[in-house]
């Protein structure tokens, strides 16, 4: 196992610079305002860089960059932007370690989450849409023996991107890769919690992109977000958030009348059938590290499976087992590779998920395990650490109908398909969900079941390229990843040709 | 948490704390309103806007009216409170108090850039004279189940 050094200390795989600019047309631009705002690591509550504010002219001019490198690279061929995106994924591999401590520091997840799962799914992705767009054809349709529709792609233009806090750049990439395969050019503002290591990502790829085709402009939400979801110069906003945020989003779309993609989390059910425990196996074992996945990633995952429904018949037993294998997570310094959980993303959302914690105990949910902030001494004492934490209750209850965005599992049982169908889309989302079974007439039969966008089935928490991500209900509008992403990124042109000699005969 | 102004009979609450981090923010951007929020990342967080910033709507239903008390030359002051209906109809037995901690952003809500958050704090509406349905001005009709 390897503690990696804190950045910019001695013998550190990376280090942070002091300040970030905006990154602007290829170069880095001060802000308009002359403000910089102070970035602390989750991992200690300590600042360790400061970052632009932006504001509404920060976004203009960003735009400014965007639409004048627009038209070159939306005509640019599908081989030269494959070229680039297999580059910048070159890069990023090259680097993949750097790029993983970064991305600890900012936001406090355990490295050993960095290094094996978001930094590579940020290569494959790249790779993915690099691949994947020079598949894609237009379409021809024969209308009748002298008409012909053709149909081609054609890029948006200039988009806009909101990313969030949870996997800061993984959630960038999976918004960059395809709009940019595509042939858009973006304004993209990364997520105020986490604002830093995608301007560390962007110092070393940035080289790799003509001038203006990403900008970066950090800032708060209501000061440059909404300048750019509101902006009439974008053609379409993608963003990943919560409701209200989203709903106001759309409301500004709706009056420029541009499309948007909502990611807008999920209460994912994760479903235990009691053949599984019909033998004490290797399968046996994936399920319990299936129900201990909601604390992956400090269950800062829109598709957390927060919500554990388990059949009756074996509930004390698969619940003891599971409860076990969640009190065996090691909690501690994000850097070192043995850590399984690490911080909270910042001081409120810590403070979110005690006052969950909080309700849950009210409502009469019983605390199987946690419950608490975690006090991890030394340097971690400052950082927003929660023991990995287990209720149980009934579906009915606050703690199992909102995401709380934190290791907080709400548990319940059910008794049979019907059930088990009833309490897990009894619920505002439809995200994601789990199902666990060794039958697979009733796998199919609750994969097909749930209202949500997807089911792991067997598996949980897996984020190929190349499977539709995106929600049913209120969990939003749209897909991300797979190739049908590269629709939402683009217009449909139709030249509809006619090759006959002959008029119709109207006039 | 700090005192909370809360007065029977009210489903909504606001600290002391919360309540003066809303009068700097009327200071700046006049009247306020909160939209509850539900979901993703920053979800569950009560997102204050300039009033009428956020169009709500019959998927809306207003839970109540904080009121500010005046201090110095700030006058009093109301903020309309509102979550959406579906959302509602899983909150409605609990009574929220809407606190302020230090924290950094969540959507485009205003306080952000001070450097604090808006946070609910919630606790069951038990006490006698607490209302069980929303009822009175502040009120919109439950669709049935």
């Amino acid at each position: 196992m390897t503690v990696y050094a804190v950045p910019g200390s001695d013998g550190s795989a990376m280090t942070y610079a002091e300040r970030y600019d905006h990154w602007i047309g290829g170069e880095w631009v001060p802000p308009a305002s002359g403000e910089y705002f102070e970035n602390p690591s989750p991992v200690t509550g300590q600042t360790f860089t400061e970052v632009a504010r932006g504001t509404a002219a920060d976004i203009e001019r960003a735009l400014d960059a965007a639409h004048a490198a627009a038209p070159a690279w939306g005509r640019t061929s599908v081989a030269a932007r494959s070229v680039i995106l297999n580059k910048i994924a070159d890069r990023i591999e090259q680097n993949l370690e750097a790029i993983a401590v970064a991305e600890t520091w900012d936001n406090g997840k355990p490295v050993r989450e960095c290094l094996a799962a978001d930094i590579p799914l940020v290569v494959d992705h790249l790779r993915y849409f690099a691949g994947v767009v020079r598949a894609q054809e237009g379409g021809i349709s024969q209308i009748d023996d002298d008409t012909v529709a053709y149909h081609f792609h054609e890029p948006l233009g200039v988009v806009g991107q909101i990313i969030p806090w949870n996997f800061p750049i993984l959630m960038a990439i999976w918004k960059l890769a395809p709009a940019l395969a595509a042939g858009n050019c973006v304004v993209l503002k990364p997520a105020e919690q986490t604002p830093a290591s995608i301007m560390f990502l962007v110092g070393l790829i940035g080289d790799l992109l003509p001038p203006g085709v990403v900008n970066i402009v950090n800032g708060f939400g209501v000061e440059a977000g909404k300048p750019l979801a509101s902006n009439p110069r974008i053609r379409k906003i993608a963003f990943t958030g919560e409701t209200t945020t989203g709903r106001l989003i759309m409301q500004y779309a709706s009056q420029n009348l541009i499309p948007v993609t909502l990611e807008l989390g999920g209460k994912s059910p994760n479903v235990f059938f009691e053949d599984v425990a019909s033998a004490r196996d290797d399968f046996y074992d994936k399920a319990l590290e299936g129900f201990t996945m909601f604390a992956l990633n400090s269950g800062e995952v829109c598709t957390c499976p927060s919500r554990a429904l388990i059949q009756s018949s074996i509930y004390d037993a698969f619940l003891g087992d599971a409860v076990e294998r969640t009190k065996a997570i090691v909690q501690g310094n994000p850097l070192d590779t043995a850590t399984m959980i690490g911080a909270q993303a910042s001081n409120d959302q810590l403070e979110k998920i005690l006052s969950y914690i909080d309700i849950g105990k009210q409502e009469g949910a019983r605390l199987v395990t946690g419950g608490e902030r975690a006090d991890l001494g030394g340097e971690l004492a400052g950082g927003y650490y929660v023991t990995p934490t287990i209720f149980e209750g009934d579906n009915s209850m606050r703690i199992f109908q909102e995401e709380i965005f934190g290791p907080v599992l709400a548990v319940t049982r059910f008794d049979g398909v019907d059930d088990a169908l009833k309490i897990a889309n009894d619920t505002l989302y439809g995200l994601g969900a789990g199902v666990w079974s060794r039958n697979i007439h009733t796998a199919y039969r609750m994969g097909r079941g749930i209202q949500a966008g997807r089911v792991w089935t067997n598996n949980y928490h897996a984020y190929p390229a190349h499977a539709a991500f995106g929600g049913y209900k209120s969990s939003g509008i749209g897909r991300e990843n797979h190739k049908m992403m590269l629709d939402h990124y683009q217009q449909t042109k139709n030249l509809l040709v006619s090759y006959s000699t002959s008029k119709l005969g109207f006039f | 948490m700090t005192q909370e102004t809360s007065r029977t009979g009210e489903r909504v609450a606001v600290t002391e704390a919360a309540a003066a981090q809303l009068r700097r923010l009327r200071r700046r951007n006049g009247p306020l309103m909160f939209h509850q929020s539900g979901g993703c990342c920053d979800g569950s967080s009560p997102m204050c806007f300039p009033d009428g910033d956020f169009i709500t709507s019959d998927a809306d239903v207003l839970l109540g009216d904080l009121a500010v008390a005046g201090e110095g030359d700030d006058e009093a002051f109301t903020v309309p409170v509102w979550m959406s209906r579906e959302q509602f109809q899983l909150w409605s037995h609990t009574h929220l108090t809407i606190d302020l901690v230090k924290g950094r952003g969540a959507g485009f809500s205003l306080e952000a850039p001070d450097g604090v958050r808006f946070l609910i704090r919630s606790r069951l509406l038990t006490a006698a004279g607490e209302p069980g349905e929303l009822s009175g001005p502040v009120s919109c009709e439950l669709p049935p189940g």
